[in-house]
């Protein structure tokens, strides 16, 4: 293909560019190779694909087989009021499609009841299957076959102004979490022989004041630490008390004039900055620890994943050359500094940290051996990639729906626990269960009728009685929130689907590309306060 | 009650209309359900938008689906393909024209009886009387400037009487802003709410590399773009005397990355790219069609929300980032006592006696609750009308820059004298009363 300006691939790239920004080629590319599946193309669900469309997804398919009626087309963007009558999927598939060319749309007119009665295998196909309006025992079946296939499955709901959205996932596994705020990597409490060199190969007391005042704040703070442990038996600053003496003697090293007026030195200004999180001691955190504790990391076989592979690989790392750290990551941040010193100790870090990756490489290539693989079946890249995220390594395993529903699994004491809080989330999906509970009774949504709205409250409030009695719990949820829910009567405002809409698209696109972290895996949102939580259910 | 109109069809309002005929307990005290005022927001609510990019399409369309059908819309861009990743009204065949036109005429053709008129024009074209018309204003911005001249404008349309806020001369202002995958949504009663500059701590500052990094000291590869960008381009003039650079220009954008990247190589620099390149050279934000449905939605739910009463607004902040797992957070913005844009209390500016003009300047720019662009300063000296120092006007600029320098007293500014500042931050001139420091 030719790569002009103006041909398809420059295009693309033009095109996805502020998205490519967040989740690289590498992630566009997981998400345009992927196939998601829709049940139902009512608001939510049109919602939902057209922000996979819009990123390029690969392909989708709507399942629906329902007509599109007056109602539908009135809070749906992707439905005209020439679709009236017409099949619904079809409708939404053809408006959909219509927005990106790069985007494959296929719609089957049947309902997903049909299709787990007739062919099952259907849903095999897909990297993710989407379910919306579903009533509860057709979920549970399709929780049954997914989990069984290991497919995941996200289950999304809009109702009036509350939103609901389930992930169900057995094991996700996520090198690329993207962490908001990450802490440095900087080693200064057990600084490597490289770093020492460095260090030593500059001589605070003998050199311009031009280079003094752009040692980069690494340096000074390696200087003045190995000053402080001279004097404290080689033990950093640890409480409050040593760190601000710790500050001070930083600061007793800015270049004076002659009065003994101390100089601006900027980078002396961001050592004493640095200091607190400089002197956090180098550790593995808590969730990779668990990571490397679980038993799919200490028992590899040669079904495992690249992930436990590599994780056992860094684990053993920790456990020899790096002496209970994890690989250096190799960055540091920008500072004050010249260019060629700045490059220089930009280099060490790299140095080490490419050290660390030849022994994880090591690793990696002795256990795919003994696993009976290739020594190169993992390419050299994802080792490098996984030892520079090493720390925000992120595992989500999400319960099944059966276990959830089940009375003798579910998370009763959580449940209860939440429900202590009149305030808590936790009721809006407790009324949502009964509002299910409900449904297969009376078979239709309580307030679905103005003249039974009263004796519908009384009704739901018993089914809310009913599903908290049978976890064994005596809570209660607020009898205003009943009402409210009669008065919704399962109405679907457009922009309440459309927030769980772009909620979920986010949630399939995580799952998609293995990047940043899915939700475990329960989360509501009410759109009158504005208030959100995830429950682990 | 009917369905009114004859473009509607059995059916087309259900969802609406069980939350709008109903009366809840999450209503406000005042509601009572009733099909008026689905009447209401259909013929007579008249909402602007502001702005019809990634936040603009979406909230069009999200207000057309809620029941509002008299809708304004304001944009000053055209459509580029860098936009369709997420502003779904826009496709190839609409690219370079205007996004307000091509935007109104998507979801009028799309919803019937919707009536979006479009606007090709900036904020700052029209006047009081334009802004006056609308009974509720969404903006969906990415420029803080844009956003606080809003502001301002909504704040001047407020009336007081004695003293006492006149609560029908209040339009509501809803702001929404995403970035990446964080975003967040606010509801803004002008002159009873926090307004947007109470809260002016919550923009970062903009980031610029310092000019002596940049020309001396690069460490970063961005710091050798930005070196192309500020010191080459002028000097080397690689498209000819006058070209400005183009950040849509291809041409450009190749020319900036080699030369940063020779930049880069001189020093070992490592990591300059063509996509790093035009991110710093257009000063990219990273976007994405979920994170703006999202902001969006709760911006049309709380217009929903306000046109109709039938649940209580959001109070009055949301702030949403769904990186990690899915998170929000909803708090009270405080309203500023002695707010510069909203408060009613003049503005004192105390500076030392020996204060020079280019402090003031420098208060006005850096001050965290101001932090203007390019403030204009005039005042009345000795009964004359007298411009001190203004950086808009190339020919002001430089016959008042020798002020610069001048103590605030040599310029004949007097204690308790009134300062009147204008501002691209804010449509109205901001007055300011100076004191000398004793």
């Amino acid at each position: 293909m030719s790569t002009q300006r103006g041909s398809p691939v420059v295009d693309k790239e033009k095109k996805y560019d502020r998205q490519l920004r967040l989740w690289g080629d590498h992630g566009q590319a997981a998400l345009e190779g992927s196939a998601v599946c829709l049940i139902n193309a009512g608001a939510l669900g049109t919602e939902i694909l057209k922000n996979l469309c819009l990123p390029g997804v690969g392909a989708f398919t709507i399942v629906d087989g329902k007509k599109v009626t007056g109602e539908d087309v009135g809070n749906n963007f992707f439905l005209e009021k020439s679709s009236l009558g017409m099949s619904r999927g079809q409708a939404a598939m053809e408006l959909l499609t219509e927005m990106n060319s790069d985007v494959k749309g296929d719609f089957i007119e049947e309902s997903a009841d049909q299709i787990l009665e007739t062919n099952p295998q259907f849903f095999k196909t897909f990297s993710i299957v989407i379910a919306t309006e579903l009533q509860e025992r057709t979920l549970l079946d399709l929780d049954k076959l997914l989990w069984e296939n290991n497919i995941p499955l996200l289950v999304c709901r809009s109702y009036g102004m509350l939103v609901y959205m389930r992930l169900v996932i057995q094991e996700h596994t996520v090198i690329e979490s993207h962490p908001d705020n990450a802490f440095e990597d900087l080693r200064l409490d057990r600084p490597f022989p490289g770093l020492i060199k460095f260090a030593n190969s500059l001589d605070l007391d003998h050199m311009s004041k031009q280079e003094h005042m752009h040692t980069p704040y690494l340096i000074l703070l390696y200087k003045f630490l190995e000053k402080w442990k001279s004097e404290h038996q080689s033990q950093i600053p640890k409480n409050y008390k040593e760190k601000t003496a710790f500050k001070n003697l930083l600061r007793s090293g800015v270049l004076k004039n002659e009065e003994g007026v101390p100089l601006l030195e900027e980078n002396f200004d961001e050592a004493v900055a640095a200091t607190n999180s400089a002197l956090v001691p180098t550790s593995i955190p808590s969730s990779v620890q668990e990571i490397f504790n679980d038993s799919c990391c200490t028992n590899l076989t040669s079904q495992s994943s690249n992930f436990w592979i590599l994780a056992h690989a860094v684990k053993q790392f920790t456990e020899n050359e790096g002496a209970g750290a994890l690989p250096l990551r190799g960055s540091i941040p920008d500072m004050t500094a010249d260019s060629e010193r700045y490059i220089r100790l930009q280099n060490v870090y790299l140095d080490q940290a490419q050290q660390d990756y030849a022994s994880v490489l090591g690793y990696v290539q002795q256990t795919l051996t003994s696993l009976g693989k290739p020594s190169d079946s993992i390419p050299e890249q994802d080792v490098k990639m996984f030892c520079r995220n090493a720390s925000f390594l992120k595992l989500v395993r999400c319960r099944s729906l059966s276990d959830e529903y089940c009375s003798d699994k579910a998370k009763v004491s959580d449940i209860g626990m939440h429900l202590e809080n009149p305030d808590s989330e936790m009721a809006v999906y407790v009324l949502l269960r009964a509002i299910d509970r409900f449904h297969s009774q009376y078979n239709r949504f309580p307030g679905d009728y103005d003249n039974e709205r009263e004796a519908d409250v009384h009704k739901l409030t018993s089914c809310v009685s009913n599903v908290i009695h049978e976890w064994g719990l005596h809570s209660t949820v607020k009898e205003e929130l009943v009402q409210e829910m009669c008065r919704y009567g399962a109405a679907e405002l457009h922009s309440v689907a459309a927030f769980l809409g772009g909620c979920a698209a986010q949630e399939v696109i995580k799952v998609i590309t293995k990047q940043f972290v899915p939700v475990n895996n329960t989360f509501i949102y009410n759109a009158v306060t504005g208030a959100s939580a995830t429950f682990q259910l | 009650m009917e369905d009114s109109g004859s473009t509607d069809w059995p059916g087309r309002w259900k969802h609406i209309r069980r939350l709008l005929e109903r009366s809840g307990p999450f209503a406000h005290p005042d509601f009572e359900g009733s099909p008026e005022i689905l009447e209401f927001m259909l013929n007579n609510c008249k909402v602007l938008v502001i702005g019809a990019g990634g936040l603009g399409c979406e909230i069009l369309k999200g207000l057309a689906l809620s029941g509002f059908r008299n809708i304004d819309v304001i944009d000053m861009d055209t459509v580029d393909l860098s936009n369709l990743n997420r502003q779904f009204l826009f496709r190839m065949k609409d690219i370079s024209r205007d996004k307000a036109t091509v935007a109104a005429e998507f979801v009028n053709n799309r919803v019937p009886g919707c009536n979006v008129i479009p606007h090709f024009k900036k904020i700052q074209d029209y006047d009081p009387s334009f802004y006056r018309q609308f009974h509720i204003i969404i903006c969906g911005l990415d420029s803080v400037i844009a956003r606080r001249w809003m502001n301002g404008m909504v704040l001047s349309l407020l009336n007081y009487e004695d003293g006492v806020l006149d609560p029908s001369s209040i339009i509501p202002m809803i702001d929404g802003g995403t970035e990446g995958f964080k975003g967040n949504a606010r509801v803004i009663l002008p002159g009873m709410t926090a307004c947007i500059d109470c809260t002016l701590d919550l923009f970062p500052p903009q980031v610029n590399f310092p000019m002596c990094t940049i020309a001396h000291t690069p460490r970063l590869p961005e710091h050798c773009i930005e070196y192309v960008k500020v010191f080459l381009w002028p000097q080397e003039k690689p498209f000819g005397e006058n070209v400005g650079i183009d950040g849509d220009d291809p041409r450009h954008i190749q020319w900036i990355f080699e030369k940063a990247q020779d930049r880069a190589d001189q020093f070992n620099i490592k990591g300059v790219t063509y996509r790093l390149t035009q991110g710093v050279v257009k000063r990219i934000i990273p976007a994405v069609a979920s994170t703006n449905a999202v902001i969006s939605a709760q911006c049309v739910t709380e217009a929903f929300k306000l046109a109709s009463s039938c649940c209580n607004p959001l109070n009055n902040y949301m702030v949403f980032n769904d990186t990690d797992g899915l998170y929000t957070y909803t708090y009270e913005a405080e309203k500023k006592e002695d707010c510069p844009a909203c408060s009613q209390v003049p503005q004192a500016l105390s500076f030392k006696k020996d204060a020079v003009l280019q402090d003031l300047v420098d208060h006005l720019k850096n001050s965290a609750s101001l932090q203007m662009r390019e403030p204009g300063i005039t005042a009345t000296v000795n009964g004359k009308n007298k411009t001190l120092y203004m950086q808009s006007v190339e020919a002001i600029r430089k016959r008042t820059k020798e002020n610069l320098p001048k103590r605030l007293s040599e310029l004949g500014l007097t204690d308790g004298q009134e300062l009147v500042v204008a501002d691209v931050t804010t449509p109205n001139a901001v007055i300011f009363k100076l004191k000398y420091e004793v």
